[in-house]
């Protein structure tokens, strides 16, 4: 049965939060206070491969106000088998420039960072290298890419078929190093009771993977760690999984005895939080005079850290977008002295996206057939790798909508010194939930809780959970209370993946609907689900489930100078169904705005000589600000999925950054018949070829 | 440690405090006063998280001494509801949708506020562009400008 019947889920609620965070009230991380604080700073390593060989731990030790100094021979042996970014200060070998070899704890944030750029440190330099390429000796095929696929597929013969194909586009693509930059810089607060007990303050999108990474590296039981993080500022997947912040905290508070707080810099964000590691993909498209594939391939060539092995799943979008009955994707990566790369939003399709629904504007362009017909005529009817049935699949829908709503396509134009294009890009995402637990409660003055270790790090979970349970448990919203973000609460799905709402939302609706039959007893009383036994909303047969969406962007180009103006951006999205109007159209109009970032501005830049990302702060870094940004219109299609969860709904997080980038390249080949293809689009790469 | 006595007037009360001088006025804020609700994003002035009003003029809190503020009149996010009633750009904030995780927050409200009295100072007419552009100090990354531009807009008018 589904939920459907009832009109809260889907209303434009606004945050049950907001009043906390436009007064100042709601606090993050590092806001929370503890008597006798430490302030510790880690301090990064300045070369890039190496040994350390020592560290003047005495004479920062006589710096005002400085505490104690943690290095390779003094910290504190965490367990064995501690991921290797988590394991700070275990071995002397350094594996990337910037990464935490060292620690200052000190009375004050002032005395411990001077007292961190103080420290001495001699190192014994190693050879390195940095520097990804497309030929570089080191590739090798991963096992499984991001999070369990394989790295490679292939069905039929794509090399024959596009030695017969009608028209070839053989093209290669890159995409930059981009760095998540959630507004709120990674930071914990951790407190020790004794020996075996600890409590942290964190900024996360996940309390269950922090409270277990520290239970692990601490030889603790985890039900005496407990992690507390209400608000977040954001993640983008940089907060998905435990930060060396955590870690050190924890070391650090342990060492001085004393509770010890972590503010990672914007700086430090760069090198100990993650980022979207560079690509090279080359994509080959075969098709017949009249557009339909006969191949399609995908090569990609990413890195990853000496560390660990992260593998981006960049070419699974093109294992399931389009029809073609050859096709091949592969994944190379290389290990290099680079901090390891992790999840960035939509890591794998984003990227992915940008190459494939550039090369698809291409074939269009080389067929003189129109981009959206083009795609339409390659729309498989079955997923095209696995032959499972969609579960439901409206990406012809958006396409359509998108060019009635856009008004696709008018020809490009001059205006002045401005030249103006339009393009289009497909978008899809994977629609995914997993095992999640929840609590629900009545309580005798007729109010009611849910308690769910689900986290609210914009996405405005809290909101969307009371407006699941209230139609559930048919209240109203006011009399729903929503607890989250504290690891004491039954543990759920981190906000990743586009997966929370569909993970925490199935929970809540198990454990409402085993509450609403006991209401008529004595109360309070409280039920307790957890869907680990439940895949999915119906199995009747395996389906694949994936969002679909289509960006429309138009252009205007500089002809003197290259600048790029994004004069309109159209998202039509077909996700399921959708929780809240409000709160979703922000995630979409946010996914697309940090796609136009994407497109135009965002790339950290390494020195390959240093092995540094030189450009680590938001000066140097540029995201997007309030006039890069134009009226961004968002619609969405009516679907319910009822494969997914109960509520029919699909993740939406993502997807809207998927497509944005290809279609703003696809919009500036429009007005100026120039295909750049490598991000992002820059003045620079514009200028000399217009 | 060189340290120095300073007041200042933070959102209408005055606050006597021993600094060690390279206290920024963000951290006097955040670590001395308990007023957290001006947020570190990058301590270089870069982001606009920490944006205050100061003397009516709006700065990066970041980028200011405290012992350069003596006297000075101080209005964080924490100084703008009255007797519990949000102000108009507050309110129009919560409306508008124009913010998710919450944390760039108090400094586009504060950063808002200040424009506002710019633009009425100068004359100068407050459009979609206008704001656009002079909001653009203030980075979101969770891309809420769209938002943001009508909550401000909604406001002015």
């Amino acid at each position: 049965m589904s939920v459907a019947e009832r009109t809260l889920i889907g209303a434009p609620v606004d945050r049950l939060e907001g009043r906390e965070k436009v007064t100042g009230a709601a606090k993050y991380a590092y806001e929370y206070e503890a008597a006798n604080v430490v302030h510790v700073v880690g301090v990064a390593a300045t070369v890039p491969s190496g040994r350390v060989v020592r560290v003047d731990a005495e004479s920062a030790l006589k710096l005002p106000g400085v505490v104690a100094v943690l290095w390779h021979a003094t910290a504190p042996r965490l367990a064995g088998d501690t991921d290797p970014e988590l394991a700070i200060m275990q071995s002397d070998r350094v594996s990337y420039r910037g990464q935490w070899i060292a620690a200052v704890a000190a009375e004050t944030y002032a005395a411990a960072s001077a007292a961190g750029r103080a420290l001495r440190i001699d190192y014994e330099e190693a050879e390195h290298d940095s520097v990804l390429t497309a030929d570089h000796p080191a590739l090798y095929t991963p096992e499984t890419v991001n999070p369990g696929f394989p790295s490679e597929t292939s069905q039929g013969d794509v090399d024959a078929a596009l030695a017969q194909a009608d028209v070839v586009v053989d093209e290669t693509y890159r995409t930059p190093t981009e760095h998540n930059n959630a507004m709120e810089p990674h930071a914990t607060l951790a407190v020790w009771d004794g020996d075996d007990t600890l409590t942290v303050y964190d900024s996360n999108q996940g309390v269950r993977p922090v409270r277990q990474a520290l239970a692990s590296a601490f030889s603790l039981d985890p039900e005496n760690v407990r992690v507390i993080s209400p608000h977040v500022g954001g993640g983008f997947g940089s907060k998905g999984t435990p930060r060396p912040n955590v870690i050190l905290a924890a070391m650090a508070a342990k060492v001085v005895g004393r509770p010890a707080k972590v503010a990672v810099t914007r700086q430090q964000m760069f090198s100990v939080t993650g980022y979207r590691t560079p690509t090279i993909q080359r994509v080959r498209l075969g098709a017949t005079r009249d557009g339909r594939l006969t191949a399609i391939a995908h090569d990609v060539v990413e890195q990853t850290s000496m560390l660990k092995e992260f593998a981006e799943q960049t070419a699974v979008v093109t294992r399931m977008l389009y029809a073609a009955p050859n096709r091949r994707t592969s994944h190379k990566l290389a290990r290099l002295n680079v901090p390891t790369p992790s999840w960035m939003r939509a890591p794998g399709e984003c990227p992915g996206a940008y190459a494939l629904e550039s090369a698809m504007d291409e074939l269009a362009r080389a067929l003189d057939i129109d981009p959206i017909e083009l795609r339409i005529r390659n729309e498989p009817e079955l997923d095209p790798e696995s032959g499972n049935r969609f579960s439901t699949r409206n990406l012809v829908g958006c396409l359509r909508e998108g060019a009635e709503r856009f008004g696709w396509k008018e020809p490009p134009s001059r205006d002045g010194r401005w030249l103006v294009g339009t393009g289009v890009a497909a978008s899809t995402y994977p629609a995914r939930r997993q095992p999640s637990q929840a609590i629900a409660r009545a309580d005798a003055d007729g109010s009611f809780t849910i308690g769910i270790a689900a986290a609210d790090i914009g996405t405005g979970a809290r909101t969307v959970i009371a407006q699941i349970a209230a139609d559930t448990l048919e209240v109203e919203l006011e009399r729903v209370h929503v607890e989250l973000g504290d690891s004491r609460l039954p543990p759920a799905m981190i906000a990743g993946g586009s997966m929370g709402t569909s993970s925490w939302g199935a929970a809540v609706v198990k454990a409402c609907r085993g509450l609403r039959p006991r209401l008529g007893g004595e109360l309070p009383v409280e039920v307790f689900a957890d869907t680990e036994e439940d895949a999915g909303g119906v199995e009747r047969e395996p389906v694949s489930s994936h969002g679909f969406g289509a960006q429309f962007v138009e252009v205007g180009v500089d002809s003197d100078t290259g600048e790029v103006r994004v004069s309109r951006v159209l998202g039509v999205f077909a996700c399921g169904r959708i929780m809240n109007a409000k709160t979703a159209r922000s995630q979409f109009i946010g996914g697309i705005t940090m796609g136009l970032g994407m497109a135009l501005l965002e790339e950290t830049l390494l020195d390959g000589r240093f092995g540094a990302f030189v450009n680590h702060d938001l000066a140097g870094y540029h995201v997007a600000v309030n006039a890069d940004v134009p009226a961004i219109e968002v619609h969405w299609l009516d679907e319910f999925d009822e494969h997914v969860n109960p509520m029919g709904a699909k993740g939406i997080g993502e997807i809207g950054i998927v497509g944005t980038a290809a279609a703003v390249a696809n919009a500036i080949h429009d007005a100026t018949g120039i295909r750049v293809r490598e991000l992002p689009i820059t003045p620079a790469k514009l200028a000399s070829l217009i | 440690m060189p340290t120095a006595d300073v007041t200042l007037v933070v959102n209408g009360a005055r606050a006597a405090l021993t600094l060690d001088t390279r206290t920024t006025l963000l951290d006097a804020l955040r670590e001395h006063l308990g007023l957290t609700g001006s947020k570190k994003g990058c301590d270089h002035g870069q982001c606009g998280a920490c944006t205050v009003l100061l003397d009516g003029r709006r700065v990066n809190s970041c980028l200011v001494l405290a012992v350069a503020c003596e006297d000075a009149e101080v209005t964080t996010i924490e100084g703008l509801a009255r007797n519990g009633e949000l102000h108009p750009l507050q309110q129009s904030f919560i409306e508008h949708d124009a913010f998710q995780c919450g944390y760039c927050t108090p400094g586009q409200i504060c950063s808002a506020l200040g424009m506002l009295d710019e633009l009425r100072a100068e004359g100068a007419p407050v459009d979609e562009h206008t704001v656009r552009d002079r909001m653009s100090g203030n980075i979101c990354r969770c891309g809420a400008y769209v938002n943001i531009v009508p909550a401000i807009l909604g406001v002015s008018s």
